[in-house]
């Protein structure tokens, strides 16, 4: 797809998400929590963007505070040409039909007391509220079964049902009201393998169907790259990298991404042997007390004195193709490929 | 259900007993009886009214005829109120209870609830704080404190209402009453509601609710209060029974005909039918309201199951 050619529906700049965190007791001082810092991304129409990152490393404080979920500390977060962050709750409210969430825990995710059929009649109900009864129950369970589940179990509580069942309503409810953008939040981390991929499938055949646009967040990289167009890679709130997902696992630009690659396991036993390995050292800093310069540099194998002097900025790699919409943010990227 | 609910009838029988039990023997370990009066009466009298009432036969056998006549519904005459069964003393003060003790729960309900989301809702805001400050206040303040403070301000100095008195069930001579046995009710649930919302108003699918583009009142009332309640539910089954049988002391301090005087007087009169009358249809309500918690409670929370 040309993306210079279609306009993005979303546009995020310089988004950041700060949370006051006491450090030092009852008499400490308050100081930001940087979850998000300064992330930008675009989204077009039938994309989907892949978010890949460690834990904690705020990929979904990302995705709620791009829907509000959460308030964002900074940065625009615009939405066919209006910016969400600045809207009034209600008129934010009446966006929500178009911009709808996958949650993490399936189960949690639903309200033990309501039917699945009440589950997805809900958002259909709020905002269509001149829809007969008769015509809300077709379209729930037109939806029940476009999911996979027989819309006989629309009667049945969340509790009767399995992680992947409870997932497919949680995709059932999102879907009802045909949005145009959906963020997954880590919707298949809580799964079985089998069932991982029932839900992906899922959500690629509801994408092509309906033309929507996806986030998916994730730390699976396999699962990221089987769905993604593009895969941001985010490390302690900021962007590492950002590109076409075959560019991006083709030629992984930034040392992080390399290693997360190279950590990520190979089904084959002899090859994952002889698997060169770029090894991630520890854990990441603590969001609260960054280290200067490159938040990565504690843990990364190039690093050199320029990388503490100040953040890298995003670079775009080449000059056209898939190049050009390659971008990374690290002082040394040229420097070749450790693992290739 | 159903069978679930005569189970549970069924279940409160050997309950109930024992209470009985408990309480039969427990009086008459009391010194002193119900003919024990400041002036001496003569030795065949008492005898005789001893004879009459069967207290000169074995306390076994005493027991054993008050049980079978209780099975068959009956409380046996009162000790002291001669003219009267202890079932129509029971019936007689019972509605006034009732009807005191069920508005001051209705608006305990209703206020307490009230109090507490809005605490929750504006939580750690000055609103929160005097919100749960009142209510930690109302809690310590005992009723027999709060109930005479009541009628010296708004009855004496301010002669709003009647200080006292029933005027045969006038609604100028309940407000007081009602008002002294809500308020630490309203404290307490108040307290209880904010705890659980806070924590309710936290989970993913009020998250979820919210994702969805519900206004936040109804997010509030269709998803968020339901849960919340489930505390709130689980108090108002013994503090409902406790509330509708009769405040001791308010009735007293008030004037009011209702039973909970006959708690105290029953218990100083050694009228013993009259306390272990009293004390079975207290145990009984317990059993009953207790009940309907956990019948509510499968309407509330779809996760119970009745088997």
């Amino acid at each position: 797809m040309s993306a210079s050619a279609i306009q993005p529906i979303l546009r995020v700049r310089d988004l950041a998400v700060h949370f006051p965190v006491r450090v030092g007791g009852l008499f400490g001082r308050w100081k930001p929590l940087k979850a998000v810092d300064g992330v930008s991304f675009d989204i077009m129409a039938g994309e989907t963007l892949g978010i890949v990152g460690e834990s904690g490393c705020g990929k979904s404080t990302l995705g709620r505070a791009v829907l509000r979920l959460i308030p964002a500390t900074a940065g625009q977060v615009v939405w066919l040409g209006d910016d969400l962050l600045t809207l009034e709750p209600d008129d934010m409210r009446r966006r929500r039909r178009d911009l709808q969430i996958v949650f993490q825990d399936p189960l949690a995710a639903l309200d033990p007391r309501m039917t699945v059929g009440d589950i997805v009649a809900e958002p259909l109900v709020t905002f269509h509220p001149d829809l007969g009864g008769d015509e809300v129950r077709r379209r729930v369970r037109d939806m029940v079964a476009k999911v996979g589940l027989s819309p006989e179990m629309i009667n049945r509580y969340p509790h009767e049902f399995s992680g992947g069942q409870c997932q497919r309503i949680g995709v059932a409810r999102a879907m009802i009201l045909r949005p145009k953008l959906i963020v997954c939040d880590e919707p298949v981390s809580a799964l079985d393998v089998s069932i991982q991929a029932q839900i992906i499938n899922l959500l690629m055949a509801l994408q092509r169907e309906f033309g929507l646009s996806l986030i998916f967040i994730s730390h699976n990289l396999s699962v990221v790259r089987h769905i993604s167009h593009r895969v941001l890679v985010l490390y302690l709130g900021r962007v590492a990298e950002l590109a076409p997902r075959d560019e991006l696992f083709a030629r992984p630009r930034h040392p992080y991404t390399q290693a997360l690659m190279a950590a990520a396991p190979v089904p084959d036993p002899r090859r994952e042997r002889q698997k060169l390995r770029a090894r991630l050292e520890g854990d990441p800093p603590s969001p609260l007390d960054p280290p200067s310069g490159c938040t990565f540099r504690t843990r990364c194998a190039r690093a050199t004195e320029v990388c503490a002097t100040a953040m890298p900025g995003l670079e775009t790699v080449g000059p056209d193709g898939a190049a050009a919409q390659h971008h990374v943010a690290c002082y040394h990227w040229r420097d070749g490929f450790r693992n290739k | 259900m159903l069978t679930y609910a005569i189970k549970r009838l069924f279940g409160a029988i050997p309950t109930l007993l024992i209470l009985v039990t408990i309480a039969f023997f427990l009086i008459r370990l009391a010194p002193g009886g119900p003919f024990d009066d400041e002036r001496e009466i003569p030795a065949e009298i008492k005898a005789n009214l001893e004879r009459v009432y069967h207290l000169d036969e074995p306390l076994i056998q005493q027991f054993g005829r008050y049980v079978l006549a209780l099975a068959q519904g009956d409380f046996g005459p009162s000790f002291k109120y001669k003219d009267y069964t202890v079932t129509e003393l029971i019936w007689g003060g019972f509605p006034v209870s009732l009807r005191i003790g069920g508005i001051a729960i209705l608006l305990a309900i209703a206020i307490g609830a009230g109090l507490g989301t809005l605490a929750a809702l504006r939580q750690n805001s000055r609103l929160d704080y005097t919100v749960m400050g009142f209510a930690m206040t109302g809690i310590a303040i005992p009723n027999f404190v709060m109930a005479p403070l009541l009628t010296l301000v708004l009855g004496v100095h301010l002669k709003l209402l009647p200080a006292g008195g029933w005027g045969g069930g006038a609604v100028r001579n309940m407000i007081l009453p009602i008002v002294a046995l809500a308020l630490p009710h309203i404290a307490y649930i108040s307290r209880l509601m904010r705890g659980s919302m806070v924590e309710v108003l936290r989970s993913n699918y009020i998250r979820t609710a919210r994702a969805k583009g519900l206004p936040e009142r109804l997010t509030i009332l269709r998803h968020a209060l339901r849960a919340a309640l489930l505390p709130v539910v689980s108090y108002l089954g013994p503090a409902t029974a406790g509330i509708i049988t009769g405040s001791v002391v308010i009735e007293q301090i008030f004037g009011i005909p209702g039973i909970g005087r006959y708690f105290v007087q029953g218990a100083l009169n050694r009228d013993y039918t009259l306390v272990l009358g009293v004390v079975v249809f207290y145990g009984v309500l317990i059993v009953l309201f207790n009940l309907l918690v956990d019948l509510l409670y499968g309407l509330l929370d779809p996760k119970v199951r009745y088997d």
